[in-house]
């Protein structure tokens, strides 16, 4: 005979309320928003799709996303190879490996709105010393809050700055783990640099990069804070990204029905991607 | 080829960690470096094999100084007792990657790696990742990478030690069949006593950074140098005690003695050390002049048709290995019988006296 037992539901009710509380019922009211008409007196209007139907054919909104994967592409383009290369040139043991550790560890340690302002007063043309140092010294017409290029260069800048090191040190975790004998058995073979890094240094990495990716993958498509205080999305539109289109609409124009249809499709968007990079980069194992 | 290592020596930070070794080994049979761990085996074979740099001292091959030559010019293979394999390539490319690195023919890479798989039997798995495969398949697929590239030396860094007891000894019974015949030598560490036995035909004992004792491995066995080399190939330990000498007495304690015969007796009185192997030391009396001795039984062991105790003589603790059940009780006496004619006698400077 089977005995039932269902007194395992209670241990998971905790978790299960947690998430209720903190995911599900925040997400059912923006549901419930992207679906209707509000106005005030909380007057609402049913709505239907329509809102989705606007927004996927709205020109805005394909302009946002279309900056959105052009910046998180790019900065991921940089970060990992370049994360990469800095793991490799980290010293393995010694005197030299805190000292990086702490190092690369500082960026990702301040506030994400510290590191928007930071970077706004570096650049100033006349008090930044960065923008000083472009526009008086070497003589370059720079300011990113006239010029689309600059301002894209610097957020672009500034994420490297701020995130590669993430990259790089769990680059470094996945290489300090390999043993020793695999780099004696490719010293044993005659084995190129080259194919160190190939068979041996990468394919060990690989788990450790994944995340890696992942995680970078999402914290610059959800991306809001650093542009925001740094360019405002401007000039003009040049910078505003979904995350800052999004608040404008929400906040800025309080279109509550638009802009949580948004929410959804823009949630939408970066699971189906992380998905799809998921399954690409775990395909062969 | 032949390995020859002379007077070689190994610094880390100041502290010298290969004392001079001498050493000459020959193809055609096992050369087993036993040891403990720590003893300097695995730092000795990276600087046979090139992997680390000799502070002082030459490694000849041939007759060739190859002491600055680099690992890969020295073509050489090393087994290690994890399993190392190229994670990301197939069985076929991992034991071919040596050949193709050399630069060898398709043809002739793919003629030795198949020669090599059937001997290791992997001939199945060639087209599997190494993760795919269990402990015994991956150790095989390295030893079968070394025997591929036809090196001129084959160094073999306690390679059963993560295998389960049924492998290992799979394993320990094929691996002289590999390499006979091959001209390449073979040094092969290991810490257990009973592998350089069943394997070696020559063994290196090391303790503490130095070659205490080099021979054909019986010769060895049977002969200790020294009281040192007597510990290094015992498994229980070594039994030793300090008996004194006087005519043709020796002399552990009050209750204990016994008559010296052969070289023994020749020797000038005084203290000695005397070492007996366990198997020597019997509870049943098996020939006339066997020792008795007493002794306070303190741990038993049965392991199958053995069986074995620790008991306390005096202030040395002794061990007693001896085939079939015994009824031992901790704690109690017990009446032992030691083998006079198995006894080693060492002098105060630990080497062999009788």
């Amino acid at each position: 005979m089977k005995v039932e037992n269902q007194k395992a539901w209670y241990f998971v009710m905790p978790v299960l309320l947690l998430v209720a509380f903190n995911a599900l019922i925040p997400m059912m009211t923006v549901v419930n928003y992207s679906v209707q008409e509000t106005f005030g007196d909380n007057l609402f209007f049913w709505q239907g799709l329509d809102w989705f139907e606007k927004l996927l054919r709205s020109e805005r909104f394909h302009a946002a996303l279309g900056r959105q994967f052009l910046f998180t592409g790019t900065i991921l383009a940089i970060e990992v190879p370049l994360g990469v290369i800095i793991a490799l040139a980290m010293p393995r043991k010694g005197f030299w490996v805190p000292v990086c550790l702490v190092t690369m560890a500082l960026p990702m340690l301040i506030p994400w709105n510290v590191v928007g302002a930071m970077w706004n007063i570096f650049t100033l043309p006349d008090i930044g010393l960065l923008g000083y140092v472009m526009n008086h010294t070497l003589g370059i017409n720079y300011n990113m809050t006239q010029d689309p290029l600059a301002a894209w260069i610097t957020i672009i800048v500034m994420d490297v700055w701020h995130w590669t090191s993430l990259v790089a040190l769990l680059s470094y975790a996945g290489l300090v783990s390999i043993p020793d004998a695999y780099y004696q058995a490719a010293k044993i073979d005659g084995a190129s640099a080259w194919s160190v890094f190939r068979f041996i240094q990468l394919p060990k990495m690989k788990q450790v990069l994944i995340i890696a990716v992942l995680l970078r993958f999402m914290d610059s498509f959800n991306i809001y804070t650093e542009p925001f205080v740094l360019t405002g999305g401007g000039p003009g539109n040049s910078t505003t990204l979904l995350s800052i289109d999004l608040e404008k609409m929400a906040l800025g124009q309080f279109d509550l029905g638009p802009a949580a249809a948004m929410s959804l499709i823009y949630f939408a968007i970066t699971l189906l991607a992380s998905w799809l990079f998921y399954t690409l980069m775990t395909r062969n194992n | 080829m032949a390995l020859e290592l002379r007077s070689v020596t190994k610094r880390i930070g100041g502290i010298q960690h290969i004392k001079p070794v001498n050493l000459r080994l020959e193809p055609g049979h096992f050369n087993v470096l036993l040891g403990e761990t720590g003893a300097g085996k695995t730092s000795l074979i990276k600087l046979m094999a090139g992997l680390d740099r000799c502070a002082t001292g030459q490694i000849m091959m041939d007759g060739r100084d190859v002491t600055a030559l680099s690992t890969q010019k020295r073509n050489i293979s090393l087994v290690h007792q994890f399993f190392v394999n190229y994670p990301h390539m197939s069985v076929f490319d991992n034991i071919a990657s040596p050949l193709r690195v050399a630069g060898m023919a398709r043809s002739e890479v793919e003629a030795r790696v198949e020669e090599a798989a059937d001997l290791l039997q992997l001939k199945p798995m060639l087209r599997r990742r190494p993760h795919e495969l269990s402990g015994g398949q991956q150790q095989r697929t390295a030893l079968a990478r070394a025997i591929a590239k036809e090196s001129n030396a084959v160094f073999l860094d306690e390679p059963l030690a993560n295998l389960d007891y049924k492998l290992r000894e799979e394993l320990r019974d094929q691996l002289p069949d590999l390499f006979a015949g091959r001209g390449a030598v073979v040094v092969y560490a290991t810490s257990e006593p009973e592998e350089a036995l069943l394997l070696g035909g020559r063994t290196g004992l090391m303790h503490d950074g130095r070659v205490t004792q080099f021979g054909p491995t019986a010769e060895i066995y049977r002969n200790p140098r020294d009281l040192i080399s007597a510990e290094v190939f015992s498994d229980p330990p070594i039994n030793a005690a300090q008996i004194q000498k006087q005519g043709s007495e020796a002399r552990l304690n009050a209750n204990v003695k016994w008559t010296l015969t052969g070289q023994a007796a020749d020797l000038t009185d005084g203290p000695y050390t005397v070492a007996v192997r366990p198997h020597h030391v019997s509870p049943v009396k098996s020939t006339d002049d066997a020792v008795p001795m007493m002794g306070t039984v303190q741990v038993t062991e049965l392991n199958g048709s053995e069986s074995s105790a620790h008991f306390l003589l005096g202030n040395d603790s002794w061990v007693s290995l001896a085939a079939g059940v015994h009824p031992y009780r901790v704690g109690e006496d017990h009446r032992f019988f030691m083998d006079a004619s198995k006894c080693f006698y060492f002098g105060p400077d630990g080497t062999l006296a009788a």
